[in-house]
């Protein structure tokens, strides 16, 4: 009788333990993170660090500002999401409401399989049609540019924002559609005035998924946005984002060039961590 | 009864909208169907015997694959090896063993946190947790998958515990079965299918993985066995693309490893798919 019960108790614990692993991954996570990038946030300056607008990291005097960065992460998200939105909002719509199921469950798998394919993938495809494409069309001298990330990152935000939205339309009360179509509103004015409104919160998720992805993609715009620490003055300057600038230069960086690449990661990790509280925030208000 | 038609400007409105609607749908199938067309049209001519069975040879400048094929194999079974008693664990604790609700919530939230940081912070944290350690090698990368792996592992696992009836487990307590005992016998079994679902979640996503690999598991193309090939510096599949693609500039290698990723992101889909399909068929039956 006692046996099994410590038995029990053993058992318990070691459970309680595995649960508690993933609390602890993130404790060491941003420990880890805050530890190492703090250093150089405090030899450069705070707003040396943050509003720099010239990174020139392998000068005899280098300089340490990520204001490029943070700017092309911010503009390259708010492109993605201007492109990407719109279409996977009107496609999830359509798919959700007034397709047949054939279709819908086709499409559903293609989805799926867009959003299952690895970003190295869709890096290679841009490098090669997307940044010669741009290069003819536009007649500048290097298509490797902002647009050319922007068009990738909108296909790969594609997936979820279709899913999301999905998800959430499929959940609007069929009594509300009834309502709008039995007072001779058609099914678009319905589906557009009714039950989007109504599934705004699961849509916001979408979009915030989506910018989290897009500020947090690295292979694929490394492999399309030139890759040069420019300030984004226009859609066809080769720029670097938060992602690429921490991958670009770890494999030979030292010192304090080192340690600012880690305080880089760090501000890419505080803005994740944002967006993931406002996701939180947006599904909550759906499951309500 | 009266029927008046729509007014020539709303039937305009919902013409139009639903004109832009297919369009979106349409252009979203067309972007799936020209990245698979042209990624497997570019890559298929050069996927030969030699490309697969070889390795890449300073000596003929010929470049083969398989280190990178079989480092992705280790890879896959090495984080699948290490992540699934955790995953499957917590997600046990969560259903059976938690009574606080908020220790339920701290560990859900933990668990979402974990699925939205970008895989380069991953890449950067490995580095600095595994591979300053233990050197730049297959598993300090398989284990910095293992915590990018965690959540979907715990919660595929954990929807699944959420279908085992209630009444079963009542059943075997009612004959004296202990905790434990009820889970090994009663829990365990009936969340098979939520661990070969995140298990198959989980493959596709270390197939697809790079950004956290490329500064933990390097980018040597040497060829060794399991336990070797573990300890020693390797790319997989991705990263070897990217480096072929970006650093040397060998496209059409990099082409044939793109369709044969392709091929193995269709694979592991529609193997999603079937399984789901599967369970739910067994579940209702």
């Amino acid at each position: 009788m006692k046996k099994s019960q410590i038995v029990e108790q053993a058992v318990h614990l070691v459970f309680l333990l595995l649960g508690l692993i993933t609390v602890g991954c993130v404790l060491l996570i941003t420990v880890y993170l805050v530890v190492s990038g703090i250093p150089a946030i405090r030899e450069i300056g705070l707003t040396a660090f943050l509003f720099g607008t010239e990174w020139v990291s392998t000068a005899a005097e280098p300089k340490y500002g990520i204001l490029p960065f943070i700017l092309t992460s911010v503009y390259g998200a708010a492109g993605a999401i201007l492109i990407g939105v719109p279409i996977g909002l009107l496609a999830a719509v359509y798919l959700s409401k007034l397709a047949s199921p054939g279709v819908k469950a086709v499409m559903q798998s293609a989805v799926s399989l867009l959003a299952g394919i690895p970003s190295v993938v869709y890096g290679l495809v841009g490098m090669l049609v997307l940044v010669p494409g741009i290069r003819t069309l536009f007649g500048v001298p290097d298509g490797a540019s902002l647009l050319a990330a922007i068009l990738v990152l909108a296909v790969m935000i594609l997936p979820s924002t279709i899913k999301l939205s999905i998800t959430a339309l499929d959940a609007v009360p069929k009594e509300y559609e009834d309502a709008s179509l039995a007072l001779g509103a058609t099914p678009v004015e319905t589906y557009c005035k009714v039950s989007v409104p109504a599934a705004k919160s699961g849509i916001a998720a979408a979009v915030v998924l989506g910018v989290g992805r897009a500020i947090g993609e690295a292979m694929a715009v490394m492999m399309v946005a030139g890759n040069v620490p420019n300030m984004p003055d226009s859609l066809f300057q080769s720029v670097r984002f938060l992602t690429t600038a921490v991958s670009s230069e770890l494999a030979y960086a030292g010192g304090l060039q080192r340690q600012a690449l880690f305080s880089i990661a760090l501000v890419l990790f505080l803005f994740i961590m944002l967006i993931n509280a406002a996701l939180n925030f947006f599904l909550k208000r759906e499951k309500e | 009864m009266l029927r008046q038609p729509l007014s020539a400007k709303r039937k305009h409105y919902e013409r139009l909208w639903k004109a832009v609607m297919r369009l979106s749908v349409g252009l979203t199938a067309a972007l799936v169907l020209l990245l698979l067309a042209y990624v497997l049209a570019k890559g298929a001519p050069h996927i030969t015997w030699g490309l697969l069975s070889t390795r890449p040879s300073y000596l003929t400048g010929k470049i083969g694959i398989l280190p990178d094929i079989l480092n992705t194999l280790y890879i896959i079974i090495a984080t699948l090896l290490l992540v699934l008693p955790l995953g499957v664990g917590a997600a046990i604790y969560l259903t059976e063993y938690a009574a606080s609700k908020r220790v339920v919530s701290v560990i859900e939230y933990a668990a979402e946190t974990l699925s939205g940081i970008p895989s380069i912070i991953y890449g950067l944290v490995g580095m600095l947790l595994f591979s300053n350690n233990m050197g730049t090698c297959l598993l300090a990368g398989a284990l910095t998958l293992v915590i990018m792996n965690l959540p979907t592992i715990m919660r595929a696992t954990q929807e699944s515990l959420k279908t085992v009836p209630q009444s079963y487990r009542e059943g075997a307590f009612s004959l004296g079965a202990g905790k434990w005992r009820v889970v090994r016998t009663v829990v365990l079994p009936g969340c098979v299918d939520g661990i070969v679902t995140g298990c198959i979640l989980s493959v596709g996503r270390i197939l697809g993985e790079s950004a956290a690999l490329l500064y933990t598991a390097g980018f040597a193309h040497a060829l060794y066995g399991m336990l070797d090939g573990l300890a020693a510096p390797g790319a997989t599949l991705t990263v070897a693309l990217y480096v072929y693609a970006k650093e040397q500039g060998e496209f059409n290698v990099a082409f044939a490893i793109a369709a044969i990723l392709m091929v193995l992101t269709v694979l592991v889909n529609f193997a999603a798919a079937l399984v789901q399909k599967y369970f739910t068929k067994r579940r209702s039956a």
